[in-house]
């Protein structure tokens, strides 16, 4: 026992670096780190990650892809098939396909995006105060929940846009984007809610939530410092995929004649515009379509490439 | 051994937990006694071993003493103050004389925070103990205290293994200087021979800090070990409440014999020599416990007494300490060839 | 019903150790390496005979048990060398018809969550009726009169009337009675009891223990008991395996294990845990802690913690050293170990 470290050792406790952590353990490592560590050793990721980029280049920047005016028709050159000069062709009123399904990458983007947050925002709220305060308003916001679940997606948008804004209406830009938005959020929050709500009482039964209590932690503390963090990673993941289908969404709308419209350019929009012409020129709606199920997988993939990496199971 | 003022006086406590029925109206048809009428004394710089099997009631006992639920009735006085019926600002500021060390160390500490974080807490809380410079210094000694290395403060967590986060859990304890811990089977969840270390990290920071330890614990060996004193606990009750020596070697209720004669000795000198009381079947549910003597149907010395007529916890002829049996009679259970 | 027993697991002419592990090697594949769960790992076991396998975490300890049951993931485990001798035949040269047959008639296990082993959705004596079904082709009514008398056997009271009941009905100790019971419905010649109380309270666990000593002693069955309870061992105990880091580091018959153990990781376990029956002082603490699988100290795995390491303790890996009999000890400086000085 006459081993300098020895005794050092004692004193400390001795024991050395955990056994979950294999090498290069000296450094401070959180989760997020081990999460991204997983993430970028996976070729789904990088893929996605790639497309995405592309995609949000395209929103923001379209002139960067394409010289051309989306919204200059030339009625004579209706329905050409693609040729050098279009690469994509032109569509029924003798606009350019291609300059039109790269701006539409912005409005596809900016309602499935904002969409998105005004989900996470309403279902993350209602899901945290439901599942902190439990008891009866958990009760009252569980049951209301379930009454907007309990509705048809379509015939939910169907009813609310054909109110708010009926099929022969032509609202502004600004105004019918925002009323899009509104109504996929206001029909998607219910199970983002309950995804928040499993995971914050998933937490809240841990001791840590405990041990804060027990050292006077007030509600605020426990919720945005212990709670908030460790139920983050399934509604990250459910956020990202949801991005995707609420592009998809937003499409369908269009296709029905009650979602965006012009003068929006969207991938919805041409879609629907050329829907009757399929036999005679395919293309018109074909390359939109292909942008739109690309975007739709880009998001898919990037959320199931995240959840993998959350998996604890796989660690 | 006896100071004057104890530092904590539980008495009278009662925590029942209702059974309802149905959904939206909400019915109660009943309630399980976790805990039914528990009275002890704490003083300054002792460890009170509470000791019990599964369902008896312990772990509620922390919870209401650590004021994370509140009781049904009864009282427990911290400091003269009553720690159940404190509210607001007055909670909290009680909430430092008074701290706990959980069972599981891979659940109590908060995965997303470093270890500073979650050991400076307790000063983010009460921003009044420790001014914000000093803070980062503070966390770093109460490292060194509980012997781990102060410059880990930055790491996560899982860098550690369930012995180090057990000493960062105590840590997180120590960090406001309560004078009572209350210790909820602080080693049950470590490996035999990491048990050792964090009971004698215990016993030096109890010596240290003059700290008086709650020490609940299934495992009768490791209560024996720390415990001046040691509670036993039945479906809610205490059934005997003495001094180490005189629990262990002169237990005087029938379930206490019975608790202490079934532990293993890790001695096989003698084995076919010992004698063992196994009690029959499995605990009552505490939503119905039986009249009476709580142990009466399971107990070999039961009587029509003990159904009619509830035992009171108090020093029984031919004992020297609290015991709730009528039939009380000190019995050496564990010391083999008696 | 004799053609089923002949082979394998004919009873009565072999006459070496009923099951002999020997040099057994388990590798586990993950994503950060290969870990060693066992390395080199030989012990035996007669009729009537309780071995116990003492270990902490990680000791490999439970991964023996699997790899003789046969029930061990692959992957991500792997058995990369060594036998398992039951009657002298090498099981894992078996193939997975026969080992079945010698799953539950001549080897068979008992866990330690007795609640998560059990198909919730099924009545607990249907489930041992199954055992007769489907090892012995007992009719659909024989079979339940069967699960009746073992249920009895490990004595539930009622047995009767709680045949048809589900297994969350019943209480801890009651399920893992139920366990036990279908372990040895078909009367095996080795039972494997994987740490069968430490879920349980003391007063339960006493009843559990007392049951198997009972049931071996009727049933004259070989008894693997696997465990980290040093107080369960010595009550029961006839001979010990001691393991760390995947390998047997002491054996033992029990009492001299206890009076005057020869390896310095057993001789610390003893010191360090608290007694009931002893108000001790400061209690010994082995320093460190158990080893990481994939990072495995080199030499001894135990050199990093050890009051007796010598420099040669962290390149020479020590074999079990023959003490005296039937004792090993897998320490080079055994001989201070066993006098006592540190």
């Amino acid at each position: 026992m006459s081993d300098p470290s020895v005794t050092q050792d004692l004193i400390h406790g001795g024991e050395g670096p955990a056994a979950s952590v294999v090498s290069a353990s000296n450094k401070p490592r959180s989760l997020w780190q081990d999460t991204w560590d997983i993430l970028k050793r996976r070729k789904i990721f990088w893929i996605s990650l790639t497309m995405l980029v592309l995609f949000l280049l395209m929103a923001a920047f379209p002139s960067l892809f394409t010289g051309k005016n989306p919204d200059y028709a030339t009625l004579a050159k209706s329905m050409e098939p693609p040729s050098g000069e279009a690469w994509f062709g032109y569509d029924l009123q003798g606009r350019d396909v291609f300059a039109r399904t790269i701006y539409g990458a912005r409005t596809s983007i900016i309602v499935g995006v904002l969409a998105t947050l005004l989900t996470v925002v309403l279902g993350g709220i209602a899901g945290v105060l439901a599942a902190y305060y439990a008891r009866w308003v958990d009760s009252v916001l569980s049951r209301v929940g379930e009454i907007f679940l309990g509705v048809p997606y379509v015939l939910g948008a169907i009813i609310i846009l054909g109110t708010i804004a009926p099929a022969q209406s032509s609202p502004d830009r600004a105004t019918i984007m925002a009323v899009v938005i509104v109504v996929l959020a206001v029909l998607g929050w219910p199970i983002l809610m309950r995804i928040a709500r499993s995971s914050v009482i998933q937490a809240k039964h841990q001791d840590y939530v405990q041990a804060a209590r027990a050292l006077g932690a007030g509600p605020f503390r426990i919720i945005f410092k212990h709670l908030l963090p460790n139920s983050l990673a399934p509604i990250l993941v459910y956020a990202t995929i949801t991005i995707g289908s609420y592009i998809g969404a937003e499409a369908t709308l269009s296709l029905l004649g009650i979602g965006l419209r012009e003068p929006v350019i969207s991938w919805g929009i041409a879609i629907a515009d050329h829907t009757s012409y399929i036999r005679t020129g395919a293309h018109a709606m074909l390359f939109p379509a292909a942008f739109l199920s690309l975007c739709v997988l880009t998001f898919v993939m990037l959320g199931e490439a995240v959840r993998d990496a959350l998996d604890p199971k796989l660690r | 051994m006896a100071p004057a003022e104890p530092i904590l006086q539980v008495r009278d406590l009662v925590k029942h937990f209702p059974l309802t029925q149905g959904i939206v109206f909400k019915r109660q048809i009943g309630a399980i006694k976790a805990v039914d009428g528990v009275s002890f004394d704490l003083h300054r710089g002792e460890t009170l071993g509470v000791v019990g099997e599964s369902g008896c009631g312990k772990s509620t006992l922390a919870k209401v003493m650590m004021a994370l639920e509140r009781p049904t009735s009864g009282s427990v006085v911290v400091d003269g103050k009553d720690i159940t019926k404190a509210k607001g600002s007055e909670l909290k500021r009680m909430r430092r004389n008074i701290q706990m060390v959980m069972q599981d160390p891979y659940t109590s500490l908060n995965p997303r925070m470093t270890v500073g974080d979650i050991i400076g807490e307790p000063f983010e809380i009460h921003s009044e103990v420790v001014p914000k410079a000093g803070r980062r210094k503070r966390v770093q000694e109460l490292l060194d205290v509980v012997g781990l290395n102060p410059d880990h403060i930055n790491r996560y967590p899982h860098q550690f293994s369930g012995g180090q986060r057990q000493r960062i859990g105590i840590a997180r304890g120590l960090a406001l200087q309560p004078e009572i811990i209350i210790c909820d089977e602080p080693v049950s969840a470590l490996d035999v021979s990491i048990q050792a270390q964090v009971m004698n990290l215990l016993d030096r920071l109890q010596k240290e800090f003059n700290l008086a330890y709650i020490f609940i614990a299934h495992d009768l060996s490791v209560v024996r070990h720390i415990s001046d004193r040691v509670a036993v606990m039945y479906l809610g009750k205490i059934v005997e409440l003495g001094g180490d020596s005189q629990i262990y070697d002169r237990p005087s209720h029938p379930y206490t014999q019975a608790l202490l004669s079934a532990v293993p000795v890790p001695n096989p000198e003698g084995r076919e020599a010992r004698q063992r009381i196994i009690l029959q079947g499995d605990p009552p549910s505490p939503a119905n416990p039986p009249s009476g003597c709580r142990f009466r149907t399971r107990c070999w010395k039961a009587q029509d007494i003990c159904a009619k007529e509830e035992p009171l916890l108090q020093i029984r002829p031919g004992t020297d300490h609290l015991s709730a049996c009528h039939f009380a009679e000190a019995r050496d259970v564990v010391h083999t060839q008696s | 019903m004799v053609e089923v027993l002949s082979e394998p697991t004919g009873r009565g002419s072999y006459s070496g150790a009923l099951l002999e592990v020997e040099n057994l090697q388990v590798e586990f594949h993950t994503r950060q390496g290969v870990a060693k769960a066992v390395n080199g790992v030989t012990y035996s076991v007669n009729p009537g005979e309780t071995l116990a396998v003492l270990g902490e975490s990680g000791s490999g300890k439970s991964v023996t048990a699997q790899t003789i049951m046969g029930i061990l993931d692959m992957p991500p485990g792997k058995i990369t060398g060594g036998e398992i001798r039951f009657r002298g035949v090498d099981i894992l040269k078996l193939s997975e018809e026969q080992r079945r047959r010698i799953r539950g008639e001549g080897i068979s296990m008992v866990f330690q969550d007795a609640l998560s082993a059990l198909n919730p959705v099924f009545p607990v004596g249907w489930q041992i009726a199954e055992m007769f079904r489907i090892h012995r082709g007992a009719s659909r009514s024989d079979a339940k009169k069967k699960a009746v008398e073992l249920m009895d056997r490990v004595r539930i009271p009622g047995a009767k009337d709680r045949v048809n009941d589900f297994p969350h009905q019943f209480s801890g100790g009651m399920r893992q009675r139920i366990m036990i019971a279908m372990a040895i419905a078909l009367d095996p010649e080795i039972l494997i009891a994987d740490e069968p109380t430490t879920a349980l309270d003391v007063t339960v666990q006493a009843q559990i223990m007392g049951l198997l000593a009972d049931l071996q002693r009727d049933s004259n069955m070989g008894l693997i008991l696997i465990t980290h309870d040093l107080g369960v061992v010595a009550d029961v105990a006839d001979k010990i395996a001691v393991m760390y880091g995947g390998r047997i580091v002491e054996t033992a018959p029990v009492h001299d294990l206890y009076a005057n153990p020869a390896h310095p990781y057993t001789r610390g376990l003893l010191e360090s845990i608290p007694r009931v029956d002893l108000k001790g002082q400061e209690l010994y603490a082995i320093k460190g802690m158990p080893p990481n699988l994939l990072e495995m100290p080199s030499g001894c795995a135990f050199h990093p913690r050890c009051p007796y390491r010598r420099e040669d303790c962290a390149t020479a890996i020590p074999p079990l050293y023959p003490i005296s009999g039937n004792r090993g000890s897998a320490c080079h400086y055994w001989r201070e170990v066993v006098d006592g000085s540190r």
